[in-house]
């Protein structure tokens, strides 16, 4: 019936609580000329909105999810579609008590309201739960239930009357692209529906569950599965009917039975996240006329279910003489790392993805992905971990969604350690030395696809001889060992060889190269041949997009290496701003380049003995990277010496071809014995070297929503090139001292109230005062701290976080918030605790 | 009292009904199964008579193996027993259904004693042969009234008789069966409970007796299944206000019904 | 011979039986055999005129105190017994209630196949088979079926086939056939009948007004009970309504419910799921009234108004005052 328009500025795809809402914010945001399709009918087009048990839990331990989270509530609220229910996550097992008391940590980090309840006052605001078997609970009175289809129906008439046109049952059967404007590139050109094409800039795919089968379309791929998650209503209870409203009492969390129990009028939902993984193909959900109830509102698999029906009995009793009248294997989305897909689609310019996303989250996300389209990059927050283009290759097949989505459905009510390691998936991607690591005992962390030493069980006897102590509390030592202290003294005292392979290395060339990487880098890239610098590269806005390291290798060449977590993300951006002109040409040569680092007092001896090379300052200055020939152990292999260091002492990046890495590593291995080379993990490198000195890292101290100066990287002077985000840069600078500061701080007794020594993890614990306030700047910032690790060479726990500047001063007494319990930290200041005047880089 | 309900394991309605590949099936991938609706409102009034006048209530299915899953899903509302006269899974015609059902019967009768009343649906909501209730009760000497939507029992009166209701246009027919009988009923006769939760564990214990059946093929076979074709009508669209109004009264002047 | 077993309640023939009246003219000119009818339990000179006017060529009538009232066991014995007498080539009935359960009564007692709601049926052409196309899921799906059989015993599909009288009427021979019944069988007969309305019944009524779950509550069908009474209708309601219990049972149109042949069914705030529709389906007419233009019913439907119905039906009510006014 309905008719499409043959133009369009942007066609959204999907009339879900995303979809609605990003139309809306678009329209809010000024644009015009949007076309809104569903091949479902309206209000409830058969996506995962209309069977949504509509409640948010504001708090969560990670930052992007929490506070979208929260951004999303009070959305909801301002349409007045919401109301405060409370909610209460209930422990019965000790391990989860503990896990409250995190809660409570992250609830303070955050703002939000929460109490730790005994078992009598879970009753007195449930009365029907057993609290014989609850040891504690979590109370969060500002737990909301929405309502998310009047909130989409709202947000599209906000752009209905802003002339967007929306089209209900109308189904996208192609996405057209065509090449260009670089090689290799693609563009989005027109959406082909069932009742008609549209010409379009633009287009969003905002189609929940389905958004994978259409990314396909554009062969491009928005990595999430439709998953099941059961619900059973249950009803009718007298004491539930009684209070005349759709919900009187408290949401109740069952979290060790990973159920939750939630009022719905006279009834009482009971939904689990404790079932097998139970996952859909798009191609196999139903149509809407195929379903009995809607595409994803599955038939109910009872078996599945039993076990959740006889925990939620033990819980509450009156649930077991409940009728189930309405039970469902509803759909959602997982995806392969549990964050959501917003942003750009990398294979496809001007495709958009606003993906796996919840009913919780949803007004905040498309949010945030209209204000990415608008202003090229999102104001909200800093969404790094929900950006679409961090996927690698791997981890865009339905092997890797299926596997990890399999692995982290269950602990959706989990108890997950900050270092939490995947058990699925592994090995995707590992460096020469493999085989070699292995035979060390390396322990591997796995970074993105990427596996890294994070110790080796082969320096174990480095822990008696430093005298390294373990940790008592076996969540602090979860994901840990001694062994890596170890390595970190044996660097400081000796030498430590880290492999550096997993780095992602980009080359651009060609005669706009030079003028193009001072485009992306806020330092000046157009230096002489043979110089690295070290950069940030800002948003539009002025914040953090990555920062890496930029070598000049020839007049027309620039190398980028980026750490793994951001490679695709940085490669993306690469690609995204080059010229169209033909100047420049990118390369990812990550497979060709392996790297080792050693570093150390012995460092020089080390590669000295491989090479005639000049390695004192003047021949291998700071920052310069050397081309040398390394005699290995009978065999030369070409190699270039870049002289730089993340972990505070001398030493170099050695970077060769891959095919050299295993006769170099030998090489360096059997000359380093006699200077105590050890191999070193990530530990070192990521945390304890890496905060002793008070480096950086993006995606922890760096992020869109912080600039250079506070992050403390800003230098005297601004370079003449334009770059992007240079203009908001000036502007900061101009407007004097940032407000806030990026300081190192040492946590002066570590003994809790059980008299155990404890280790903050760098997992968004709040810095209060010293009368327990949370600290927050203008913006709303809160001081939390953004990493944590041992600083074994200067004997404090080390945390980082930003301050206001009247706090950032050294010697300040502050308090961090672990567990729930308040420990005495000092500002120890902006830079290294270790070696503050770089006298051993300079050595 | 012993009452034995048969039922029949049907793709869920309620949707779009897609044939498989090969035309034979239905394809209830999309579906899942349920108890045929007539079936399952009969369970109901047969665990309702139970509750009332005690006794037990039997479920009997002709079906695949998973077809246990309506007989547990039965004794989660309540019925006592459940027994499955397993098929391999192809349809079966309504002559040997009725010829295998009638066979378990006399088989659970003779273990245990008649029924006092046998209950089936008025016709099962795929297939709807409108034949099997009526074969198995004439094959068993039982009088039987298809079409019911109100069951009373009353076991005072002789031998015990059921007083059976079958709706007509406005009202009523009102039928008095000597017991044993058997009834064809239809939805409505009630609205049939859910299961509880404790019902649906309790359902897991259940105990299923499995007959089998060697009954032969009656004349009836299936070529294939198809969709009717669609008639596109072309909807006129008198307005998009209550002011189309006077438009509705025009189209009800010229069909003559004002 | 084809032989039709008239549906009739008390002398009243059923729409069901013209039907199978219909139906069994074609097929009786595809046989090649001749219409013929058979009436249990009544003896009825208007009839056997009506079956004539269908085109039966004789009608047999078969009565006895045991048939005094309809019974289904008594009649399908007496139906069967008449038949082994005439050994019809095949027999026919309504696809109504009364029509499948006489003619399964009929099958047990034969023992034969009997195939229930055909909407085309292929003679036996000298390969010893029929073939046929039935309803499954009340008419959602269609049934290619083969049928091996002496006698194929058949019902039409109820309201697949209009109820269209030949094009010359016959005056029928009528044959009152003697049959042995035992007076047990009339334990099945009607015992009483309870009237709980006068007046046009759903499956009757002219005109019908349908609610849905947008009617949103039982106390909202005041306005849909108004205008069917100004109509001279009836209210009917989809399955969510039932299930919602905001109208008994009895109201329900569907597929477990009753399938309805008005005049004109006005459809308000409902979306016309499967099972609505396959009750809905044989209307004359129908307009939907929804605020979903893409609404199965809309689709459907021969008029729509894209409108609330809480305001759409009162301003149809108060239209009709005034120009009756």
């Amino acid at each position: 019936m309905a008719d499409v328009p043959e133009k369009a500025k942007c066609v959204v795809i999907g009339a879900g609580i995303v979809g609605n809402c990003l139309v809306g914010h678009l329209t809010k945001l000024g644009w015009t000329d949007l076309v809104l399709l569903d091949k479902g009918p309206l209000p409830n087009p058969g996506g995962s909105t209309g069977h949504a048990s509509n409640f948010i839990f504001p708090v969560d331990h990670n930052k992007e999810m929490c506070l979208l989270g929260e951004q999303s509530a009070n959305q909801y609220r301002d349409l007045g579609l919401s109301v405060d229910s409370g909610g209460i996550e209930v422990a019965r097992t000790q391990e989860r008590v503990d896990e409250l008391k995190r809660r409570m940590t992250s609830a303070t980090a955050w703002g939000i309201e929460a109490h730790l309840l005994t078992p009598d006052e879970v009753k007195e605001l449930v009365p029907f739960v057993n609290t014989d078997i609850v040891l504690e609970g979590f109370y969060c009175p500002t737990v909301s239930v929405v309502d998310s289809l009047e909130t989409g129906t709202q947000m599209r008439n906000v752009a209905v009357n802003g002339g967007c046109h929306v089209a209900a049952n109308t189904e996208v059967l192609d996405i057209i692209t065509e090449d260009g404007p670089n090689p290799g590139d693609r563009t989005v050109k027109a959406v082909v529906t069932d009742k008609g094409t549209i010409e379009t800039e633009y287009v969003v795919i905002a189609c929940g569950v389905w958004s994978n089968r259409v990314a396909n379309m554009a062969d491009a791929y928005i990595p999430l599965v439709p998953a099941v998650h059961q619900m059973a209503d249950v009803g009718p209870l007298d004491i539930l009917a009684e209070t005349n409203n759709e919900i009187g009492y408290p949401i109740v969390r069952d979290m060790d039975t990973f159920c939750y129990e939630r009022q719905s009028a006279g009834s009482m939902e009971v939904g689990s996240y404790a079932h097998r993984p139970i996952f859909h193909h798009p191609d196999d959900i139903p149509s809407n006329e195929e379903s009995a109830l809607s595409p994803t509102e599955m038939p109910f698999t009872p078996d599945d279910f039993d076990e959740q029906m006889e925990q939620a009995i033990e819980l509450m009793d009156m649930l077991g003489d409940a009728e189930i009248k309405y039970a469902i294997n509803g759909l959602l989305s997982l995806t392969p790392d549990a964050m959501p897909c917003l942003g750009e689609l990398p294979e496809v310019r001007n495709l958009w993805s606003a993906a796996a996303i919840w009913v919780k989250e949803g007004p905040g996300m498309a949010q945030v992905v209209a204000e990415w389209m608008t202003f090229g990059y999102p104001r909200v927050i800093d969404v790094h971990g929900a950006d679409v283009s961090r996927f690698y290759p791997e981890e865009r097949g339905d092997d890797h969604i299926w596997a990890r989505s399999a692995e982290h459905f269950n602990k959706t009510y989990g108890i997950v350690h900050p270092q939490e390691q995947w058990e699925s998936r592994r090995n995707l991607r590992v460096s020469p030395y493999f085989s070699r690591q292995q035979d060390l005992g390396a322990d591997f962390f796995q970074a993105r696809t990427w596996e890294r030493p994070q110790w080796f069980e082969s320096n174990a006897d480095l822990v008696d001889r430093y005298e390294v102590e373990g940790r008592e509390v076996e969540w602090d030592a979860r994901w840990w060992s001694p062994i890596t202290v170890a390595e970190h003294l044996n660097l400081r005292e000796n030498c430590g060889m880290v492999d550096l392979s997993a780095f992602q290395v980009f080359e651009l060339t060609g005669p706009g190269a030079v003028a193009y990487a001072d485009y992306l880098a806020v330092n000046k890239v157009d230096v002489p041949v043979g110089r690295s610098i070290y950069t940030p590269w800002l948003t539009p806005d002025g914040g953090f997009h990555s920062d890496l390291t930029m070598m000049r290798m020839g007049e027309e060449r620039v190398r980028i290496v980026t750490g793994v977590f951001d490679g695709g993300r940085d490669e993306f951006w690469a690609r995204r701003h080059m010229p169209v002109d033909g100047s420049v040409s990118f390369a990812n040569i990550t497979d060709q380049i392996t790297t080792l680092g050693v570093w150390g007092p012995n460092a020089p001896h080390v590669i000295g003995a491989l090479t005639s090379q000049d390695l004192s300052q003047a021949g291998s200055p700071y920052g310069s990277l050397v081309d040398v020939e390394l005699n290995c152990g009978g065999r030369t292999i070409e190699a270039v010496l870049f002289r730089i260091s993340y972990v505070g002492d001398t030493g170099w990046e050695i970077y060769a071809a891959w095919d050299d890495g295993p006769v170099l590593w030998d090489a360096l291995m059997a000359v380093g014995a006699d200077y105590g080379l050890r191999p070193t993990g990530g530990g070192v490198y990521g945390t304890s070297g890496r905060l002793e000195k008070g480096y950086r890292l993006m995606g922890a101290e760096l992020e869109s929503e912080y600039n250079p100066l506070e992050a403390g990287l800003a230098r005297p002077k601004v370079k003449a090139a334009p770059f992007i985000g240079k203009e908001p840069y000036q502007a900061a600078r101009e407007m004097g001292d940032p407000e806030v500061s990026m300081c190192v701080l040492t946590v002066e007794d570590l003994t809790d109230s059980q008299g155990r020594k404890r280790y903050m993890q760098g997992g968004n614990e709040p810095i209060l005062t010293q009368d327990g306030q949370r600290i927050t700047d203008s913006h709303g910032r809160v001081s939390r701290v953004t990493t944590a690790g041992p600083g074994p060479s200067v004997d404090r726990h080390l945390l980082m976080a930003y301050l206001p500047a009247e706090l950032a001063q050294p010697g300040t007494d502050l308090q961090v918030m672990y567990m729930n319990e308040l420990f005495p930290v000092k500002v120890a200041g902006t830079g290294a605790v270790f070696d503050p005047d770089d006298t051993r880089l300079r050595s | 009292m012993r009452i034995l309900c048969c039922v029949k394991r049907v793709a869920a309605p309620g949707a779009k009904i897609n044939v498989t590949a090969d035309g034979l099936a239905v394809d209830a991938s999309h579906l899942g199964f349920a108890t045929s609706p007539h079936e399952e409102c009969g369970v109901e009034e047969a665990v309702q008579l139970t509750e009332r006048h005690g006794g037990e209530v039997t479920v009997l299915t002709l079906g695949p193996a998973e077809a246990a899953e309506q007989l547990r899903y039965a004794a989660s509302v309540g019925a006592h027993h459940g027994v499955l006269v397993a098929t391999d899974g192809s349809a079966w015609d309504p002559q040997r259904t009725a010829a295998a059902l009638t066979e378990a019967i006399l088989e659970l009768e003779a273990a245990d004693g008649p029924f006092d009343l046998l209950v089936f649906g008025n016709e099962s909501a795929d297939s709807g042969g409108f034949q099997v209730g009526v074969r198995v009760a004439y094959a068993l000497g039982r009088p039987i009234v298809n079409g019911i939507k109100g069951i009373e029992v009353d076991l005072e009166n002789g031998g015990g008789v059921v007083r059976a209701r079958r709706e007509i246009d406005g009202g009523f027919e009102v039928y008095e069966l000597p017991m044993p009988a058997a009834v064809g009923v239809k939805e409505g006769i009630n609205l049939p409970r859910y299961p509880t939760m404790r019902g649906r564990l309790a359902s897991k214990k259940l105990e299923i007796a499995e007959l089998n059946s060697d009954a032969e093929p009656g004349g009836q076979s299936l070529v294939r299944l198809h969709r009717p074709r669609e008639t596109v009508t072309e909807t006129e669209i008198l307005g998009n206000s209550p002011e189309a109004a006077a438009a509705v009264v025009d189209v009800l002047e010229e069909l003559g019904v004002l | 011979m084809l032989l039709v077993v008239l549906e009739h309640d008390r002398g009243a023939m059923d729409e069901a039986a013209r039907e199978a009246l219909n139906f069994g003219r074609g097929l009786a000119a595809q046989m090649g055999a001749p219409l013929h009818a058979a009436l249990i339990g009544a003896d009825d000179a208007d009839l056997v005129a009506e079956a004539g006017a269908f085109g039966a060529q004789a009608v047999y009538t078969v009565v006895s105190d045991v048939l005094a009232d309809f019974g289904p066991e008594a009649w399908g014995e007496a139906a069967a017994q008449l038949i082994r007498r005439l050994e019809p080539g095949a027999v026919l009935a309504g696809g109504s209630e009364r029509g499948n359960e006489i003619m399964a009564q009929i099958a047990a007692r034969l023992d034969l196949p009997m195939v229930a709601n055909c909407i085309d049926v292929q003679a036996d052409s000298g390969a010893g088979e029929w073939t046929m196309t039935r309803q499954q899921w009340g008419g959602s799906l269609l049934e290619d079926a083969l049928l091996n059989s002496e006698r194929p015993l058949l019902t039409t599909g109820l309201h697949t086939v209009a109820a269209e009288r030949a094009e010359e009427a016959v005056e029928p021979a009528t044959e009152s056939v003697e049959v042995d019944l035992d007076p047990s069988l009339a334990r099945t007969m009607v015992k009483d009948r309870v009237v709980l309305e006068a007046g046009v019944t759903l499956s009757t009524a002219p005109v019908v007004i349908g609610g849905g779950r947008g009617v949103g509550s039982a106390e909202a069908f005041a306005p849909l009970e108004d205008l069917a009474a100004m109509l001279g209708g009836r209210v009917g309601c989809s399955r969510a309504v039932t299930n919602n219990g905001w109208r008994p049972h009895s109201d329900q149109v569907g597929q477990t419910g009753t399938r309805i042949t008005p005049e004109i069914y006005i459809a308000s705030g409902i979306s016309g799921a499967i099972q609505h529709w396959v009750g809905a389906k044989a209307s004359k007419h129908i307009l939907a009234i929804n605020i979903d233009p893409e609404a199965n019913m809309v689709v459907k439907a021969d008029w729509a108004v894209i409108a609330d119905l809480h305001e759409v039906i009162p301003a149809i009510a108060e239209e009709i005052k005034r120009r009756r006014a």
